[in-house]
């Protein structure tokens, strides 16, 4: 096994790991900062698959910018601990496993009749600038339209959290 | 080199299942984005790694959008549950229940 290999394992299990914590927290303060570990182990991944531009915006998009976001509204709407509520485990996490179990086996099912199975992954990397290129150069249109949709989602971030005078009347009504 | 494509597969595969069942299982409306951003970040794995088997940018460059659909799927979904929060003072997805007569 190369260094790379030895690296590539390393991270996926920190990956794993890290996930299964976020994913089972019942606090979601705690499962938020086990997800920025997860996503940081994420960043050196796509590094080690030639794709460092990406490892950054992973980085500052993902484990800074979404994260954060999380984090503020969790410490603005002072959420706690989520309270166990009886008949949890038969109604919530059953339909779960059985979900992960059907997926995983058709995950193996798939894999199993893959003819190419010890085919390496090939050594290469992209450079930021032939990254730009390939983008403006092929998806000039696409481009255009994922800003259009970040405006759109400005406005509409806007509209939902102004303070609206027809929503504080319901404040205080009983659920 | 690094390793087989298979076991990039694999792991892509598991994160997705695992954001998947917190999706599916928790009742905490920040947890159920925190599913979807897990799901959404196993796509971008796996559009990596086919991106490096293939020899092909089109997948890196798609993944920048994956990113930004992430990225404005996080800023409404947020606004979503402040909005909610405002309205019925909870997060839990079983309050929500006004409709039920």
């Amino acid at each position: 096994m190369t260094i790379s290999g030895l690296i590539f394992y390393v991270l996926a299990i920190i990956i794993l790991v890290a996930t299964l914590l976020a994913i089972t927290r019942r606090n979601p303060m705690h499962a938020i900062v086990y997800l920025v570990v997860s996503f940081f182990a994420m960043a050196p991944l796509f590094y080690l698959l030639g794709a460092p531009f990406l490892a950054l915006l992973e980085i500052i998009i993902y484990a800074g910018a979404i994260m954060v976001l999380f984090l503020f509204i969790v410490m603005m709407l002072n959420i706690g601990a989520t309270p166990f509520a009886t008949g949890q485990w038969l109604r919530q996490w059953f339909p779960a496993v059985i979900l992960s179990a059907v997926s995983g086996l058709a995950m193996v099912v798939l894999l199993w009749l893959e003819p190419t199975e010890q085919a390496m992954v090939p050594m290469a990397m992209a450079s930021p600038r032939v990254l730009g290129r390939f983008v403006y150069q092929r998806y000039w249109f696409a481009v255009e339209i994922a800003s259009f949709l970040l405006f759109v989602a400005l406005v509409g971030a806007y509209y939902l959290g102004r303070k609206g005078a027809k929503l504080e009347d319901t404040h205080d009504r009983p659920l | 080199m690094i390793v087989p494509y298979n076991h990039l597969l694999i792991l892509a595969s598991l994160v997705f299942i695992m954001g998947a069942a917190c999706t599916v299982a928790r009742r905490n409306l920040i947890m159920i984005l925190v599913g979807v951003e897990i799901m959404l970040n196993a796509a971008a794995l796996a559009f990596i790694a086919g991106s490096l088997q293939w020899r092909h940018l089109g997948g890196q460059a798609f993944v920048i959008f994956v990113f930004t659909v992430a990225a404005a799927e996080v800023a409404v979904g947020l606004a979503l549950i402040v909005h909610l929060y405002r309205r019925t003072g909870s997060v839990l997805a079983d309050d929500y229940s006004e409709m039920k007569g």
